[in-house]
């Protein structure tokens, strides 16, 4: 017998994401996660720039488009002024780890009680797939016509490990939409975050590893393939702070 | 009786579902939705509605109904 | 007569009385003092007090406050104020209230430690991208620095604009006696984010940007017909008027107030709104008036072309306006009686 599914309301409309993007996946889920658990009422988003700014065109709740990059001061100034309401953050990797790395690192270290949700695509999409710090060695992108030199630009950024080895956090963990098992694994820990956020335990970042078959210069299904070559060994995947305050 | 209901105006050919499918049922179509896209198509003889496809859709394209 | 309380104290527990429930900034010199007081006063009343990680996270935890509909502020000075401004041009396109105390200090770059009135044309034009005003005051004493935080939260509000005080260095220092206004109760907008969906969504890329031009543009008049302060001495008579704000304006009017003594016909408009400016000022001017003479603290004159643009809306063309720049040092009273001088002889060329 079925289980009855259908996209959530909260964040049903149809976007404009690319055919294959991650970025699909993770609006899905958020919505889910919070119809769910009952916050599709009480719920202040507050997106990132780039490819980000398509999210509202899905989601039919309350939400601020902050400046580049700042998302997690913002929602963190939410979550201030109302402590009772799930205060969220929908940014990418150019987003929250380039421009935006001391507003996300900051905001964990004050362990502030917000969620911070980032699909990590390895470039900047929407300006056109410009590398960024989780641009993988060698890559090409619109700025590493060469591949991406690492000795010159380091390497790419691993920012739940660094946050889940130096500060005291609520939930940290990085997961991925490759197939059903993965998706099914990263809807749990969106629930964990949610769920660390709404018991007031504090700060949760959710990393989303995710295909970019537009500036990868593939079909989504290569991108598929290229991620599971390439990408996941080097972003692996699981919870580095599990929700308790244990540091993995 | 449980079946798949598909959005062909919300698909955009990405192949998910197709490769994901375990029972192969899903094909992209010959023809194009009004986006220009070849929408999924789903073969109910072939579908067991285990719901794969919903969770690897990243535009909501499928319903499960019960 | 109230007790003596040094400048960014009593213009912290303005803000306090005014009702604030967050500050968030960072500490630079001469502005720490507001912050620090805050970083105790706010606890102890339950309110929300930020030491953000840079003056860029401050004005971004407002910005997401003042969306919830709660009265927010941050105070930085010089290159602080400069990070600020990206956060004002969006806080400007959401129309959100908020104030923005800037303690000035002189220069470019990192600046000195000093009074400087050198930030009139970044604060009065917006120094973030697009086409938004925000409210300016300027105090020249620590009772008027209370009174103008107190009004500053009511404009934000009222007009839905960001609102600066534009405080300065030897203000932010200075111990003067100071009467406090009465504790107001706490507020929330009932336009306000509230996590329900209650009201319209503001989403980038989606607007009608002619209509939201002209609806800023009305409230924008509004504000120039209805909020312009200042203060005017001997106006009716003047032969020359001197047009200075802050502590420069205060010892302009001594100057003003001396030569009236000796029986000069001088006069003194003292702006106490730097945006709007106030241009209704100027009406009140002696039609036979042989100049205008601004005195300011920064290199090469600033606010000398908002009086050359208000000559000329209220008056005639042909009226000379002079410029008196003291750089980096307070001006005295008798560096101005020296330059009057020099203008009254002719040695000293007019901007305008």
């Amino acid at each position: 017998m079925a289980v009855a599914r259908k996209i959530p309301e909260l964040t049903g409309r149809p976007t404009t994401f690319c055919p294959g993007c991650g970025h699909g996946i993770l609006t899905r889920l958020l919505g889910e996660c919070l119809t769910e658990l009952g916050q599709d009422h009480n719920v202040i988003c507050t997106i990132g720039v780039g490819c980000s700014c398509i999210f509202d065109t899905a989601y039919q709740g309350d939400m601020i488009q902050a400046p580049h990059g700042r998302g997690a001061a913002v929602a963190t100034g939410v979550k201030r002024a109302l402590p009772d309401v799930v205060s969220l953050t929908y940014q990418g990797d150019g987003d929250a780890y380039t421009i935006g790395l001391a507003e996300t690192l900051n905001a964990a270290y004050r362990n502030e009680k917000i969620s911070v949700f980032v699909v990590n695509n390895c470039n900047f999409g929407m300006t056109g797939g410009q590398m960024s710090w989780t641009t993988m060695p060698n890559q090409v992108t619109a700025t590493s016509v060469h591949g991406r030199d690492t000795a010159l630009t380091g390497m790419p950024i691993k920012v739940p490990e660094m946050i889940a080895g130096n500060f005291q956090t609520a939930y940290v963990a990085r997961g991925t939409v490759t197939d059903a098992k993965h998706i099914r694994e990263l809807k749990g820990y969106i629930r964990n975050a949610l769920k660390a956020q709404i018991a007031g335990e504090g700060y949760s970042l959710v990393e989303i590893v995710s295909p970019c078959p537009t500036n990868w210069h593939m079909t989504a299904l290569e991108a598929i393939d290229q991620m599971e070559k390439e990408i996941l060994p080097y972003y692996t995947l699981g919870e580095f702070c599990k929700r308790g305050g244990k540091q993995e | 009786m449980s079946e798949v209901v598909v959005s062909e105006s919300r698909c955009k050919s990405c192949g998910f579902c197709v490769k994901n499918c375990p029972k192969g049922a899903i094909s992209l179509a010959h023809s194009f939705n009004s986006a220009g896209y070849k929408y999924a198509v789903v073969d109910s003889e072939k579908c067991i509605v285990c719901g794969i496809c919903y969770t690897v859709c990243p535009d909501g394209v499928f319903e499960i109904r019960e | 007569m109230g007790d003596m309380i040094k400048g960014n104290d009593a213009i912290a527990e303005a803000a306090v009385r005014a009702g604030v429930q967050l500050y968030a900034g960072y500490p630079i010199t001469p502005s720490t003092e507001v912050m620090e007081y805050l970083s105790w006063r706010m606890p102890e009343l339950g309110r929300t007090f930020i030491q953000a990680e840079s003056e860029l996270a401050g004005i971004n935890m407002v910005l997401g406050f003042a969306f919830c509909g709660k009265r927010a502020l941050t105070a930085s000075s010089g290159p602080g104020i400069s990070l600020k401004q990206e956060g004002i041009s969006y806080i400007s396109k959401y129309r959100l209230p908020c104030v923005v105390l800037n303690v000035v200090r002189y220069g470019n770059g990192l600046g000195s430690l000093r009074s400087g009135q050198s930030d009139y044309f970044r604060d009065t034009r917006g120094g973030g991208n697009g086409d938004y005003r925000c409210i300016v005051l300027a105090p020249s004493s620590v009772q008027e620095s209370v009174d103008l935080m107190y009004l500053a939260f009511d404009l934000a509000e009222r007009y839905r604009i960001v609102t600066e005080v534009m405080s300065e260095s030897a203000l932010g220092q200075m111990m003067e006696p100071c009467e406090f206004p009465p504790m107001q109760e706490l507020t929330v907008q009932d336009w306000a984010l509230d996590g329900k969906y209650t009201h319209e969504r503001r989403v980038a890329f989606m607007e009608n940007y002619v209509t939201t031009a002209h609806e800023n543009n009305a409230r924008y008049e509004e504000i120039k017909e209805k909020e312009q302060r200042y203060e005017a001495v001997g106006l009716e008579d003047a032969e020359y008027v001197f047009v200075s704000y802050g502590i420069p304006g205060r010892v302009t009017h001594g100057v003003v107030n001396e030569l009236r003594a000796r029986g000069e016909k001088v006069g003194l408009i003292r702006p106490i709104t730097l945006w709007p400016f106030p241009e209704k000022a100027f009406e009140q001017v002696n039609p036979n008036v042989k100049g205008f003479i601004t005195v300011e603290l920064n290199d090469y004159g600033q606010m000398v072309d908002d009086v050359a643009l208000s000559v000329k809306k209220k008056l005639r063309t042909d009226i000379p306006v002079y410029c008196l720049p003291y750089v980096f040092e307070m001006v005295k009273r008798k560096d101005v009686f020296r330059d009057f001088e020099k203008i009254r002889q002719g040695q000293w060329k007019e901007v305008y």
